[in-house]
């Protein structure tokens, strides 16, 4: 049935759906209404499950790790400094390649403070060895909670759904919720072959010595790679069940003789799409959203791009010194091909400074530029800053480009 | 209690048993076993062996990092014949939580124990463990206390005594070892109201064993609080380490002690006090004090009066021959008092 629900109503619904065993929550804007909600949830007696209000992030994934780690399907969301201070149970996790589920509601990370979305968080435990997954609208973000569990049980590996802080969490959309029976016979229940039984005892999470950790190394990182297949099932059996899909690894849309791309991840794609097609004086470009970032989809990439000669890409998190971050991945999956593009990266939106439909005519400009843009920060008004802080190279000022 | 049987019974030619022949064949539980990789005389491997096996086999074990999860295993290998979870330093509290959780929602019975150093408690897992305790989580969390981090090479943690030399709190021409006062863990502990908080020493394993069934027992998060020497930190010689504990408790300068609800409800009497300095001297973290200088004979002065202190607190004064007492506890009694 077709509903109004803010998203992070919609997303507590299909946790519920997925019938946790356990979930530990502690709040933090922009992930509050997710933990709120579950909890009005089991008040109300509509989900059974051991609510566990944790205090701390740290003790949220923690609490969440011992109880997937003793068999239960396990759930817990976080956000900006709650994902920093989960950083390393959140490496412990997927080291001990434990299955469980985590919704981040991207925002920022302070200094300076800010509670507004951009994608820093969940960037900043990139390289944790969680699947990371990002959702352009609610209907996504629903339908992959329900697929993340799935996920995170065929790879034995957490799996972390990337949902833009208030952009999608705070605001309402039509949903398509679907039914216990959907989802039954789409997630089969919880078993989780390592777990901690008095019958059965195991150790888990012994020292490694320098002759192990590499090839515990090898297997984590293989088994993020082949993730891609599971990824990529999932939604296809998803569809089957219920007529969407999200995409698979990524999501690409605009004209197949299109020569301009645009690479992004989020709800930002709805605003291109829309500036698009309200902007036919200018070029068509064809938006690549990378749904699966890690794995990061580099074959699937490759194949969107072919045809292209320019591709931006929107970053919404930045490596202060270095180059856009979704950009070098981009650009290292494409050089060497054949007729490789030119390969452009902005960060824009961070902060939660809003990204109107005129960036699309900020971005198809860059790529129509003589000039290459590495990296540069799309939208810095210098006039703000003090005379020394007006660094020219590192910003696209307004109008600039 | 599927690995525990009495199938292997004594029975005489009349079908009777010989409970004395039975009490003595009867399989001991070990869900510590041998093969790891503790110091000699090490009190934190004495001190799990005694807890598990008081604790049985329908148990899990959530391990902090430290000296105790690193000796026992080692990829592929593990002391543990329980399942057994190491995750972080900071977190025992957290995950044996989650564990626990999850046992409840899936309907297993299995207690989970969790494990930890001082280290892991006193400071860095502080608040896991007040968290775990304030929601009430059926779990018992056992602390090995041996008073600093062994693990990294002896450096002071805030249980380490008063005085006491470790490698961040060394003794010198400025300094006489640590300045702070070792935390009382216990007393804030027991200021969660929890049902049970205790004591022990593995100078008393009978002690030890029945606050480990009785704590098993209660429905809900207890804790206990094990002194446990560590030879290499305290310095003294590894086939010391039960007279040193043993000391420590007859010195007053560790009280064995149980609090329910935040009460005081028991304490080992001690039958023969001794003066805190036959514990300091035993031990080359103290040997600072030995000197004969103004500082030194106030810290002595200043450690006794601390001893005291707990004597009058806990009413540590034995009364004369009592089962219970320091003497009387570490003695395995058949009949009469029962053994623990």
């Amino acid at each position: 049935m077709r509903q109004a629900l803010e998203g992070s109503q919609a997303i507590a619904r299909a946790v519920a759906l997925c019938r946790p065993d356990v979930v530990s929550a502690y709040p933090i804007t922009p992930q509050t209404h997710i933990v709120e909600n579950i909890a009005k949830l089991v008040a109300d007696g509509e989900l059974k499950c051991e609510y566990v209000s944790v205090e701390s992030e740290h003790s949220a994934a923690s609490v969440a790790l011992g109880a997937a780690a003793a068999g239960a399907r396990a759930y817990t969301a976080s956000a900006s400094q709650g994902i920093l201070l989960m950083c390393e149970v959140l490496y412990d996790i997927a080291g001990l390649r434990i299955p469980m589920v985590l919704t981040c509601a991207n925002r920022a990370v302070s200094a300076p403070l800010s509670i507004w979305n951009d994608h820093q968080d969940s960037m900043a435990v990139r390289d944790a060895g969680w699947i990371q997954i990002h959702c352009a609208d609610n209907q996504e973000a629903v339908d992959t909670t329900i697929q993340a569990f799935r996920i995170a049980q065929d790879t034995d590996l957490p799996v972390m759904v990337c949902v833009d802080g208030f952009t999608l969490t705070h605001t309402l959309e039509p949903i398509e919720l679907p039914t216990q029976q959907q989802v039954d016979d789409f997630l089969p229940p919880f078993v989780f072959a390592r777990a901690l039984d008095p019958r059965k005892p195991l150790s888990i999470g012994t020292m490694a010595t320098p002759d192990w950790f590499t090839e515990a190394r090898h297997s984590h990182h293989g088994a993020v790679l082949a993730a891609a297949e599971v990824i990529a099932a999932a939604d296809a059996d998803w569809q089957r069940i219920t007529g969407r899909c999200g995409g698979g690894l990524l999501a690409v849309d605009g004209p197949d003789d299109a020569r301009i791309g645009v690479v992004c991840m989020g709800s930002i794609t709805g605003t291109l799409q829309d500036a698009r097609a309200a902007s036919p004086e200018l070029p068509a470009a064809r938006i690549i959203r990378l749904r699966s970032y890690r794995p990061f989809p580099a074959q699937a990439l490759r194949e969107a791009c072919a045809g292209l000669d320019q591709v931006v890409v929107l970053e919404r998190a930045l490596a202060p010194g270095g180059v856009g971050i979704v950009g070098a991945e981009v650009r290292a999956a494409l050089y060497g091909t054949p007729d490789a593009p030119r390969v452009q990266s902005v960060a824009a939106g961070l902060g939660g400074r809003d990204m109107p439909l005129t960036t699309y005519a900020r971005l198809i400009a860059l790529a129509q530029a003589e000039a290459t843009t590495d990296f540069a920060i799309l939208d810095v008004e210098l006039d703000k800053l003090p005379e020394a802080d007006r660094y020219a190279a590192a910003a696209m000022a307004g109008g600039q480009a | 209690m599927s690995t525990i049987t009495n199938a292997g019974a004594p029975t005489r030619a009349d079908g009777t048993i010989s409970l004395t022949e039975l009490r003595e064949q009867q399989p001991r539980f070990q869900g510590f076993v041998g093969g790891h990789r503790a110091c000699v005389g090490c009190g934190q491997a004495l001190a799990a062996r005694l807890v598990t096996e008081a604790a049985g086999p329908d148990v899990a074990v959530a391990n902090a990092t430290g000296c105790l999860e690193v000796f026992s295993t080692a990829w592929p290998d593990s002391a543990w014949r329980v399942p057994w979870l190491h995750s972080l330093f900071e977190n025992a509290g957290a995950i044996a939580s989650g564990m626990e959780a999850a046992y409840k929602a899936r309907g297993v019975s299995a207690k989970v124990l969790a494990f930890a150093g001082d280290g892991g408690t006193f400071d860095i897992g502080f608040q896991s463990l007040s968290g775990m305790i304030e929601r009430n989580h059926n779990v018992l969390y056992v602390c090995y206390d041996n008073e600093a981090y062994m693990n990294t090479g002896i450096q002071r943690s805030s249980s380490t005594p008063h005085a006491a030399a470790t490698t961040t709190s060394p003794a010198g021409r400025e300094r006489l070892g640590k300045r702070h006062m070792k935390k009382d863990i216990l007393q804030i502990v027991a200021a969660h109201h929890m049902p049970y908080a205790a004591t022990a020493s593995v100078a008393y394993p009978s002690d030890l064993r029945k606050k480990v069934r009785r704590a098993m027992e209660i429905e809900g998060t207890t804790f206990l609080l094990v002194h446990s020497p560590c030879p290499l930190g305290w310095r003294h010689d590894g086939a010391k380490s039960v007279e040193v504990a043993r000391l420590a408790v007859t010195t007053g300068l560790v009280p064995i002690i149980e609090l329910e609800r935040g009460s005081l409800t028991g304490s080992m009497p001690i039958r023969e006090p001794r003066p805190v300095v036959d514990y300091l001297r035993a031990q080359g973290r103290f040997e600072h004090l030995f000197v004969d200088t103004p500082a030194a004979r106030e810290e002595l002065e200043h450690i006794q009066a601390l001893a005291n202190y707990n004597m009058e607190r806990y009413q540590l004064r034995g009364s004369g021959h009592d089962a219970r007492d320091t003497a009387g506890a570490d003695t395995v009694r058949r009949g009469g008092v029962r053994w623990a």
